[in-house]
């Protein structure tokens, strides 16, 4: 699976710098190496979910805990989680993560990706939910670390959205 | 069974332990009743009361968590027994004031009302110590038992579908959140 193993670990690392404990996953091609990596990671507490809203509970009760969180999850899933997002974690003032693999955007082969792809972008301006790329291993770190700053001075979720460029490392 | 008259038996139970609560009747039950710190109220997000229960159970594992939820938002958050039961937290009660009716929303009857077990549901997701009470000596002694236990427990209460006629309280939903997270805080200081 091209999915890069490499590029997998920066991100990890980068939340994990940012002191993020908990993460709430349901699985998607590209967050493959990421969540074996949470699982093999004793120092993370991992949450898989049914199905991505429930992470806004979770994630929001973490926080109450005092413990940074972040939810992991195909940008489908953000489209699923849209009620939560906005009756709980804007509603209540969590500054909630989210790392979405943003499917369906230039380059992806899988039609039934495509719609999200193109919807995905607009819908986050529409909820007033600032995003960044995360699309060079170089500024990873840094762009998660901003988005966690931003999130927990503002009280609101931001969302990094994880690109084909970094993630997909095409067969030639 | 009305869902005042349980609440009101197991108020004193309430003064250790972390609240989620679902919106509408629960909610504004449990503030006439007398509001705590201790107590959340989720006043939207149908669903999420219970897997706002799992991240604070699995972050604060020494901290008992209640939460009162209701039939409807259950039936929308069904996957979440799931998940509930995939990390079976022992420290958290989940009661379910079944109804059998979205009451403020005009009363109009959800599945339970046409045969969907929400014990068997949860049961079947894989929540072993699980009970549906009627009366409410079984409730008390079945939410009691459930606080002792050191297991995740589910506690289907069928009750009457009757509740207060406004819904809106003078907690502020921010204040009401600001103040749960500093309870919280404090006596991990402690």
């Amino acid at each position: 699976m091209p999915v890069s193993q490499t590029n997998s670990r920066v991100v990890y690392s980068a939340l994990k710098n940012c002191g993020i404990r908990l993460v709430s996953v349901l699985p998607e091609t590209w967050l493959v190496h990421l969540i074996r990596m949470a699982e093999d990671d004793p120092e993370m507490t991992l949450v898989r979910l049914a199905k991505e809203e429930e992470g806004v509970g979770v994630s929001a009760g973490a926080h109450f805990a005092g413990v940074k969180s972040a939810m992991l999850m195909q940008n489908h899933g953000f489209l699923a989680s849209i009620n939560g997002i906005v009756s709980f974690a804007q509603l209540y003032r969590i500054p909630l993560l989210m790392i979405v693999s943003y499917r369906g955007h230039f380059g992806e082969r899988d039609p039934w990706q495509t719609q999200g792809g193109s919807v995905t972008e607009p819908l986050l301006r529409a909820l007033g939910i600032p995003y960044a790329f995360l699309d060079d291993p170089l500024t990873v770190e840094k762009r998660i670390a901003e988005a966690q700053t931003w999130a927990y001075a503002s009280l609101h979720p931001a969302a990094l959205l994880l690109t084909r460029q970094l993630m997909w490392e095409e067969p030639r | 069974m009305q869902r005042l008259e349980c609440l009101r038996a197991i108020y004193a139970n309430l003064d250790d332990c972390l609240v989620v609560s679902i919106m509408g009747a629960v909610a504004c039950e449990l503030q006439s009743l007398g509001h705590r710190e201790n107590f959340f109220y989720l006043q939207h997000a149908m669903g999420l009361a219970s897997s706002t229960g799992l991240g604070l159970a699995l972050s604060l594992p020494d901290r008992k968590v209640v939460v009162f939820d209701g039939d409807g938002s259950v039936l929308m958050n069904l996957g979440g027994l799931t998940t509930l039961a995939r990390y079976h937290p022992r420290n958290l009660v989940h009661v379910i004031f079944d109804n059998e009716s979205l009451l403020s929303v005009g009363g109009f009857p959800t599945a339970t009302a046409t045969g969907t077990n929400l014990e068997e549901i949860a049961r079947g997701a894989g929540i072993s110590r699980t009970a549906t009470v009627r009366a409410l000596h079984e409730f008390t002694a079945a939410f009691e038992s459930a606080m002792q236990a050191d297991e995740l427990s589910c506690l289907v209460a069928k009750v009457e579908a009757v509740g207060p006629s406004g819904y809106v309280t003078d907690l502020a939903l921010l204040e009401n959140r600001f103040q749960f997270q500093r309870h919280i805080a404090k006596r991990r200081l402690k």
